[in-house]
């Protein structure tokens, strides 16, 4: 029936291993300056000491790799084509279900999220974890806003991240604000950071705007670290104010009461740390049920109209000018309550913590678990989060593995973990139902 | 005034090195319309092995300078060369014809790889290499300050000029030069054509590699210290370079690279050298602003 041709030309074992031989020497000539030579410092002055068997490893590793994975990857193209084959005479509708998976998964995701800190509650370290995943979650979620939404390339989400933090932490410390008081201004002055990089940035499309962006936020990077009257410098913010419990703050003992005393609890530090995960639990759930409710409004429509087509969308008398904005100023004001929370919860901030590899992490947790995909940023966000935290044992190499992941997961599928992109609002002919 | 004069120089040469890097920026922009974000830690590979080589040649008690450096220049641009090569093969071919978004975080992804490949395999630590070229010229003498014209400046000048000569000729003249420009405008048409659009786009990249390479051995020998993270700052640097001028513009390249080098060897002298960054930063933006599409660069020609 199908008019196509399978050719399979299998190669030859000898085709095979000059293919890995071509990769060995390559994996050589890579080797040589970084892994068979380093320098050291002997005696005042630098020595060339040499690591030849180390490079040999890596030179075999290498043509033993590539072997394996051509062979892999032909094994793998020719199930694929026998299943295309099988799978073009009976037609099925897969589209409708993965959809009905997505949902469920998404509950389940909450669901699990919701008794986590019940099952691990004498464990802190799973806790603090799962903190972390949601305050990169609520970053996700407010970048992709920007990116996944309405398509404008924002590399400088952690300034948005750091006015939040910043804001809270100098309210607190300075004019004595507590926590529910200072999110909201926090989170307004980070929108007005927003404007301020949207406004200049109007006219830019795609790459430059990148650019711009990148600029940005290392401005406000070298602000922060420079002005010291201001934000401590170098040095940053410390003893920055806990959240309390309405009022009731979590400290062993104090005269206004505290909430373990008022609950009749014994005190216990991991009360803190879960009321925490619980609070920014609420808040990305509120940026959830935000971002959904306005993607089904006209503006939420008027972003990812803007994102498939800005000219169409010119043509068609949008307003592009406050539709930019208002994509700048709501991803920002996210990013600043993250800020505030992240502020809350270290208690100490410094402009260490908001450098372009920041900006480059939320980035890719919007762009790796799919553009535009909420559910995408949670898992994008557990796996960049629990990454380096599963190579811990082997610390030094972390790094080196998330890059080579990033690159790993982009080739796998360039279009994010769940690269489905299904649209908002679904045109339903008449009589028949979802 | 002369301290004037040194700024000037010093700026140029910083300049000069910002122009090198950012040709490579704008070469792979102009063919695939990306950013290589890993190109700036391809530029701190070249000047790693540049302190290898050095020291190497050292120890096999090579005193010659001239001879050193030439040797080292032409191993850097071999080896970064390869570099080169391999980050596109891996990295990026694999994610031709996929989203826009999609080869920057795996371009971003590389460069947090080859920082951490480099902090793993060569330590951490800041490496100092001996000055190897010292002396120069004075040239002008005010207010009891003189301003001089080292010879590693003179150089760096020297070989920027020649490489840029040499690199336009390759552009305009040849026809490897031909292909890449056919490839820039159309790639489809280009590889009906007979052109292999892979091999080309490889030596773009090579070719991006080693003038960093260059800029890396100038960098070593200029400054004498190399560690891991000089990457990211000059990658930056050289792509905000790349767009001021234009990005996807060979002599814009150059001229972002000299506007931002003179601006930052001014401001950290006369005004606050905290804040060099954020004056580079502003700079671009507001050049943006009124020129959205650089000082040298065609305007974008949006089709419907």
């Amino acid at each position: 029936m199908s008019p196509l041709v399978f050719a399979n030309n299998a190669p030859t074992l000898a085709e095979r291993c000059k293919d890995a031989a071509g990769i060995a020497l390559i994996a050589l000539l890579l080797g040589i300056p970084m892994i068979g030579l380093t320098t050291a410092d002997q005696g005042g002055s630098l020595q060339v000491l040499t690591r030849w068997p180390l490079l040999g490893a890596f030179v075999a590793a290498a043509f033993c790799g590539r072997l394996a994975l051509r062979y892999g990857l032909d094994m793998l193209k020719q199930r694929r084509q026998t299943r295309d084959r099988e799978a073009a005479a009976r037609p099925g509708k897969r589209g409708v279900r993965s959809i009905r998976i997505l949902e469920l998964t998404g509950w389940l995701a909450f669901g699990i999220a919701l008794v986590l800190p019940i099952l691990f509650s004498d464990n802190r370290y799973v806790v603090d974890t799962a903190t972390t995943v949601l305050i990169y979650v609520m970053l996700g979620w407010g970048l992709n806003v920007v990116v996944g939404l309405a398509g404008l390339l924002d590399l400088g989400h952690a300034a948005f991240y750091a006015v939040g933090a910043y804001a809270y932490a100098l309210l607190s410390t300075q004019f004595g604000w507590g926590f529910w008081t200072a999110l909201p201004v926090a989170g307004l002055t980070a929108a007005v950071f927003g404007l301020a990089l949207g406004w200049p940035s109007l006219r830019l499309r795609g790459d430059y705007l990148a650019i711009v962006t990148l600029g940005f936020g290392e401005i406000i990077r070298v602000v922060l670290t420079n002005w010291t009257d201001l934000s401590g410098g170098p040095n940053g913010i410390s003893s920055i104010p806990r959240p309390t419990f309405f009022g009731l703050p979590f400290v062993p003992s104090s005269d206004t009461g505290t909430f373990a005393s008022f609950f009749g609890l014994e005190f216990s530090p991991m009360h803190r740390i879960i009321f925490l995960y619980y609070v920014i639990l609420l808040l990305s759930l509120l940026t959830n049920v935000l971002v959904k409710r306005l993607r089904r409004l006209p503006i939420g429509r008027a972003w990812e109209a803007m994102r498939e087509d800005e000219i169409a969308c010119k043509a068609l008398g949008m307003n592009i000018t406050n539709v930019k904005l208002s994509a700048f100023a709501l991803g920002a004001m996210l990013g600043g309550v993250a800020g505030v929370f992240f502020a809350a919860r270290q208690g100490f901030i410094s402009p260490e913590s908001f450098t372009f590899n920041e900006s480059a992490i939320i980035l890719a947790i919007v762009v790796l678990g799919g553009m535009g995909s909420q559910l995408g940023v949670v898992l994008a966000s557990v796996v960049l989060v629990l990454l380096p935290e599963l190579g811990r044992d082997f610390a030094e190499y972390r790094m080196l593995l998330f890059g080579a992941a990033m690159i790993l997961i982009m080739v796998w599928r360039p279009g994010g973990i769940l690269s489905h992109r299904e649209p908002t609002l679904r045109h339903q002919p008449a009589g028949e139902q979802a | 005034m002369a301290l004037a004069l040194q700024q000037l120089i010093n700026g140029l040469t910083l300049g000069a090195v910002y122009g090198l890097i950012a040709i490579g920026y704008t070469m792979v922009y102009g063919i695939i319309g990306m950013i290589n974000f890993a190109h700036g830690d391809i530029y701190m590979v070249s000047a790693f092995i540049a302190v290898t080589g050095f020291t190497l040649l050292t120890a096999f008690g090579v005193t010659s300078v001239p001879f050193a450096l030439l040797v080292v220049l032409i191993v850097a641009v071999l080896f970064t060369s390869v570099y080169g090569w391999a980050v596109e093969r891996l990295a990026y071919r694999p994610l031709r014809g996929s989203t826009r978004l999609a080869p920057l975080i795996s371009a971003i992804g590389m460069s947090i790889f080859l920082q951490n490949m480099v902090q793993l395999t060569q330590g951490a630590r800041v490496k100092p290499i001996p000055p190897m070229i010292t002396g120069g010229i004075d040239v002008l003498t005010t207010d009891g300050f003189t301003a001089r014209l080292s010879y590693s400046q003179i150089l760096i000048v020297l070989v920027t000029v020649a490489l840029l000569a040499a690199f336009t000729w390759l552009i305009t003249r040849t026809s490897f030069g031909r292909q890449q420009r056919a490839c820039e405008q159309d790639r489809t048409m280009t590889a009906l054509l007979g052109i292999d659009v892979d091999r080309t786009i490889s030596l773009t990249f090579m070719l991006g590699a080693s003038l960093a390479a260059v800029a890396g051995v100038m960098v070593t020998m200029y400054y004498g210290v190399v560690d891991f993270y000089i990457g990211f700052v000059a990658g930056i640097k050289a792509f905000t370079a790349a767009v001021l001028g234009g990005i996807g513009s060979l002599p814009g390249a150059m001229l972002g690279g000299l506007i931002i080098g003179l601006i930052e060897a001014f401001w950290s002298n006369y005004l606050s050298a905290e804040y060099k960054d954020v004056a580079t930063f502003s700079i671009l933006i507001l050049v943006l602003m009124f020129r959205p599409s650089g000082l040298l660069g065609r305007p974008e020609v949006e089709k419907v």
